[in-house]
């Protein structure tokens, strides 16, 4: 029995997708992406206390062009998901959701994320 | 009327039998995470280099030390927490969700063994 050519209620692909919507997906993503982080965290770490020759590899490896454009995306991820997850607390208080403030919250963390990368990467400099 | 034992009502734990203990825990390791990871942040910014004697300064300095420690279990636990949610939203087969929570559990705790002992092998050395 084929129930292929019943109509289906639509779904993401369908919808204009507002920014809350955005915002709450790269939550998961970056999210995903920082456990990641955290094994290369932990390998650096690990790679300190093995000794020189173990840390010049890993050196070597953040060092490409690809290692470094990671640990750009790293840190774009890192200051998104602690902005957005500040907010997430501050709905867990029950304020700020309404849907013109969260609207408004969701522009200020995109702002945040900007921002605090880019104070990240001028201090580093 | 309810059919749920006075016993069931006391502890509150539903049907999945750990209550609100996963969102607490996610909760709390949250903003522990965002004191330890902005400190963390502060901390690689402000490294003079990171070449092998210059990180084993910084990790072994004992308040980086100490501060590493709590920033690596957070994490792993912080980590765990999320994966577990993660896979299961996405893997529905039973023996399949079994297994890769059950790997998403020995990885973060492995993660978290190997941090401790390489931070608290500089650290003591140090």
């Amino acid at each position: 029995m084929s129930n292929d050519d019943r109509p289906l209620s639509p779904h993401i692909s369908i919808y204009r997708w507002p920014i809350t919507m955005v915002l709450s997906i790269l939550h998961r993503i970056t999210g995903i992406a920082l456990s990641v982080g955290l094994v290369v965290l932990v390998t650096w770490l690990f790679d300190a206390a093995s000794g020189p020759e173990a840390y010049s590899v890993f050196m070597a490896v953040m060092d490409s062009v690809i290692g470094k454009l990671m640990l750009i995306a790293w840190s774009l991820a890192f200051f998104y998901h602690l902005s957005n997850g500040a907010r997430h607390l501050v709905w867990d208080s029950g304020r700020g959701l309404e849907k013109s403030s969260a609207n408004l919250s969701s522009w200020l963390v995109l702002a945040a994320t900007v921002a605090l990368t880019a104070v990240f990467w001028w201090a580093a400099s | 009327m309810s059919l749920r034992s006075p016993l069931g009502r006391v502890l509150g734990l539903g049907t999945a039998k750990d209550g609100t203990s996963h969102w607490w825990g996610q909760r709390v390791s949250a903003i522990a995470l965002l004191i330890l990871g902005i400190w963390f942040a502060f901390l690689l910014a402000t490294m003079s280099g990171f070449s092998h004697s210059e990180a084993v300064a910084a990790i072994g300095r004992p308040i980086n030390s100490v501060l590493l420690l709590l920033l690596s279990a957070t994490l792993g636990y912080h980590s765990y927490l999320g994966i577990q949610v993660v896979i299961e939203d996405y893997v529905h087969a039973p023996g399949l969700k079994m297994l890769t929570l059950l790997i998403s559990r020995f990885a973060h705790v492995a993660l978290v063994a190997a941090a401790v002992f390489a931070v608290l092998k500089i650290g003591l050395n140090a």
